[in-house]
């Protein structure tokens, strides 16, 4: 028997965790932001070093680091989210109310109102994508302009001023506990809650399954519209908290609170090597992607580099990215056809 | 039906029916599996052997009949169900997930848990490494499943039946794919399951095979149970005439054809990995037949031809010119027309008119000052529709709301339309009443006897042998005979198509190891 193996493909611990590491996106992804902030911080070094530099660099890719990670979760399903910008309007400018309607409400509160709300507007999203039938990409960009209409029509000529929230809930958009901000620090534990559950948890594995080949996971036996649906709250809950994060972190919430943000949370995950096809990448390349795509944004004004460039720059990423990972798959596939062959 | 020991039987089905809308796919179905036995399930394509089995696996549920597992009635409503019940199923493609290992891809819905819930993933990996140690495999149980060669795939299929510790094993065509040593390892496997008393069911084309490994053999035909045998019973002649079993009917309006020039001339004809070395020739009034079991690489073959698809190597000529690769349009101003294999995906625009259905390939030559208008449509659609006799009431009508035969119909009017001198049509008749099979058998006839090359591909051999003035067969990618009408049977093309008059090389080759 042991004379028909087939392919002695195990290698070493030390050999497996090097190549994984060399060949991750995560790793490679944070050395670019990493350069990217050396090499502002070295053109001016009130970037990192100034009085808020340490604290604006943590404090603000926290809101699209939110919404990145609820992205991750639905990407990996193969569906995508195009709604969670209208979610975060429309979930700041809720917050704004409660707190003019009954200004006493605890701040804690608030956050779990925000999140419950985020994942019933995301709920919507997943009914409709999994028993509408109809492609994700369809109805999330239906609801992208329902969720914000209806904000639109809610809010009407008026907007939430700082002053009509309390102060304990404002402080909270920039208070820093051992210099880490305390939005980044809620942004981060959801990033590892799900992280953890994405990795180690049945459910977490069976969304990479189903992106990876539906079919599959229906002769499997999963139970793929569960897993669909709770992807999409969670994508819903994640930016219903972004809303609050929102509200606390600017103050004021007016008409185009969130607007185009899903587009940075997809941009976000791509860069930080999700599949768009679904089946693989991981939370924290998105959590990466979400640091250096709003890094950069901040960075290029430092270096110097002009309006069109930055939007340029932040394109070629992207493109980059994607087309990286066509090459590379291809190459690999072309050499599995061509080993073949030869046998 | 055999069965002294019906008290082991793991599996029973008598009866089983399936249809799906106005088509039977399964009409009576009966099959009794027992313990530690393997028990072959063979017919031809169409014969209802893959609808039993995804029966059996909970992908559809029956109409009729009875479905006993392990002695219980059951009925099951999801592939879930089937599987907790004990049952396995290892399709002919195997149906992993990619991008997840191939530990994952074993475990997937019900991981080993450890503390708090959580997926132990070194108890997963020490599992998988003991289940491969026993099949005598050396798999990384890390690396992910995408790349792996089928024969390694299906390793992983078995791994996961085993695992499941299933009780009845289900293998659909398991060795299409698979070189001898790959062959031989797998039925090691699977007579060491069956000394354990599992049931296994194997389904194949390759006679060889069948009567190396099983013990009982059930033959299938057009849906309905014939015969069960002892292997030791029984021998290759005996089941292929059971097979094939009905004359070629009337429903084979063939008129001699009068065979012109030579039309279409395909030469040496490569794909990596799919089909190679592919050459024939198609004359004018001359119906070619393409035939081969599903996955033998015809329908391929013709996409490539038609320019739909890429090829490696080789060359395509039409009335004696070259014919550019991969350009549909060139193709189709040279003079082919293609019929695909499914008309709802590739060859309708369901939800249109039929006028612009039939229309749609002619449409430069209709649009006036580059506008095109329903009435030029309707003019040029009307005498198309008329010759083929598509029952709708009008014109107007959306594609979606036609029979399948109708459907056909106008697929074939819309490339009739550009007056071509090559068709190519893919599976003509699949899942059309037998009343307008005839008609669109009648059609080709005709068309053939206008001077047009018309190549047949059809995986109901019926259709094939009453249809075509030569019979090409195809087998894993390769042209394995070329039968003129007088002398096609249907026990020829069965074995070329299988390949079961010579025997599967069992040479053992040291270059399987090939993984990037």
């Amino acid at each position: 028997m042991s004379a028909l193996t087939l392919s002695p493909s195990e290698l070493s611990p030390l050999r497996r965790i090097l190549g994984g590491a060399l060949r991750s996106r995560e790793i490679a992804v944070a050395v670019v932001l990493v350069l990217v902030v050396l090499a502002t911080t070295v053109k001016n070094d009130q970037f990192l070093f100034g009085a808020n530099g340490w604290r604006d660099l943590l404090l603000t890719p926290s809101i699209l680091l939110l919404l990145a990670v609820g992205e991750t979760a639905v990407i990996i399903t193969r569906n995508v989210d195009l709604s969670v910008g209208s979610v975060v309007g429309l979930t700041a400018y809720l917050t704004g109310r409660i707190f003019i309607a009954n200004p006493g409400m605890p701040v804690f509160l608030v956050f779990i109102i925000g999140l419950a709300f985020g994942g019933a507007l995301g709920l919507i999203n997943g009914l409709l994508v999994s028993f509408g039938k109809v492609p994700a990409l369809v109805i999330t960009l239906g609801t992208l302009y329902i969720y914000r209409g209806v904000f639109l029509t809610w809010a009407g000529a008026n907007r939430v001023n700082a002053s009509d929230m309390p102060d304990g809930f404002l402080k909270l958009g920039t208070e820093q506990v051992l210099t880490i901000p305390v939005l980044t620090i809620i942004a981060v534990v959801m990033l590892a809650l799900v992280g953890y559950y994405l990795y180690t948890a049945r459910g977490g594995r069976e969304l990479y399954a189903i992106g990876s080949d539906p079919a599959a996971a229906d002769l499997y036996g999963l139970r793929v519209t569960r897993r669909v649906l709770a992807a999409f709250v969670l994508s819903g809950a994640m930016a219903g908290l972004a809303g609050v994060a929102t509200a606390a972190r600017y103050g004021t919430v007016s008409s185009d609170a969130g607007l185009n943000l899903e587009l940075q949370a997809v941009g976000a995950a791509v860069i930080g090597g999700v599949a768009i096809f679904g089946g693989s990448g991981t939370v924290w390349g998105a959590a990466i992607g979400a640091f250096l795509l709003v890094t950069i944004n901040r960075a290029l004004p430092v270096l110097g580099v002009q309006d069109f460039w930055q939007q340029f720059v932040v394109g070629v990423l992207i493109i980059g990215s994607i087309v990286l990972d066509r090459v590379l798959t291809l190459r690999r596939d072309r050499k599995i056809i061509e080993a073949r062959e030869v046998a | 039906m055999a069965g002294p020991g019906a008290g082991d039987a793991v599996l029973e089905l008598r009866d089983v029916a399936k249809s799906f809308g106005a088509v039977a796919a399964l009409r009576s179905g009966s099959l009794t599996v027992e313990r530690g036995s393997i028990h072959a399930l063979v017919g031809e394509n169409g014969a209802g052997k893959s609808t039993l089995v995804k029966i059996v696996a909970g992908v559809h549920r029956r109409d009729a009949g009875v479905f006993r597992f392990r002695g219980a009635d059951v009925d099951f409503g999801s592939t879930a169900e089937s599987k907790a019940a004990g049952i396995a199923v290892i399709y002919q493609e195997p149906t992993l997930f990619p991008d997840l290992s191939v530990t994952e891809n074993i475990f997937m819905g019900r991981q080993i848990l450890g503390r708090g819930r959580r997926i132990d993933r070194a108890a997963m990996y020490a599992e998988a490494r003991r289940i491969f140690d026993r099949l005598g495999v050396r798999l990384d149980p890390r690396r992910p499943a995408r790349g792996l060669s089928i024969a390694d795939q299906q390793i992983i299929e078995i791994a996961k039946a085993i695992s499941l510790d299933a009780s009845l094993l289900i293998m659909d065509e398991p060795t299409a794919a698979l070189s001898g040593v790959e062959v031989e390892r797998l039925f090691a496997v699977a007579r060491s399951l069956r000394d354990e008393g599992r049931g296994i069911v194997f389904i194949s084309h390759r006679f060889d095979e069948v009567f190396d490994l099983c013990d009982t053999v059930t033959v299938m035909r057009d849906g309905e149970y014939i015969s069960t045998d002892r292997i030791a019973a029984t021998n290759v002649d005996e089941i292929v005439a059971r097979m094939v079993g009905r004359e070629v009917a009337e429903l084979f309006p063939k008129t001699p054809a009068q065979r012109g020039d030579v039309v279409l001339e395909v030469e040496g004809l490569s794909s990596a990995g799919v089909f190679h070395d592919v050459s024939f020739s198609v004359r004018a009034g001359e119906i070619v037949g393409l035939a081969g079991l599903v996955g033998a690489g015809r329908s391929e073959i013709a996409r490539a031809i038609f320019g739909v698809d890429g090829y490696d190597s080789g060359t395509v000529r039409l009335m004696g010119r070259p014919v550019p690769r991969r350009n549909v349009r060139a193709a189709i101003r040279a003079g082919m027309a293609f019929v695909p294999e499914d008309r709802r995906k590739q060859g309708l625009v369901t939800e249109s008119s039929v006028a612009r259905n039939i229309a749609s390939v002619v449409r430069g030559g209709l649009a006036k000052a580059g506008f095109l208008t329903a009435a030029a449509e309707n003019r040029a659609a009307r005498p198309w529709a008329g010759r083929l006799e598509v029952k709708t009431a009008a014109l107007d009508m959306a594609a979606t709301t036609m029979s399948g035969g109708n459907q056909q119909k106008v697929v074939i009017a819309k490339w009739l339309a550009t007056d071509p001198k090559l068709l190519i049509i893919d599976e003509p008749t699949r899942g059309i009443d037998v009343g307008t099979k005839a008609e669109v058998h009648r059609l080709l006839s005709d068309l053939a006897g206008q001077g047009v090359a018309i190549l047949l591909i059809s995986s109901e051999l019926p259709e094939v042998l009453g249809m075509a003035d030569r019979v090409l067969v195809v087998c894993e990618g390769e042209i394995t005979a070329d039968i003129e009408r007088a002398e096609a049977t249907p026990e020829k093309v069965m074995h070329a198509a299988t390949r079961s008059a010579r025997p599967v090389d069992i040479v053992p080759t040291e270059s399987e190891e090939v993984h990037a």
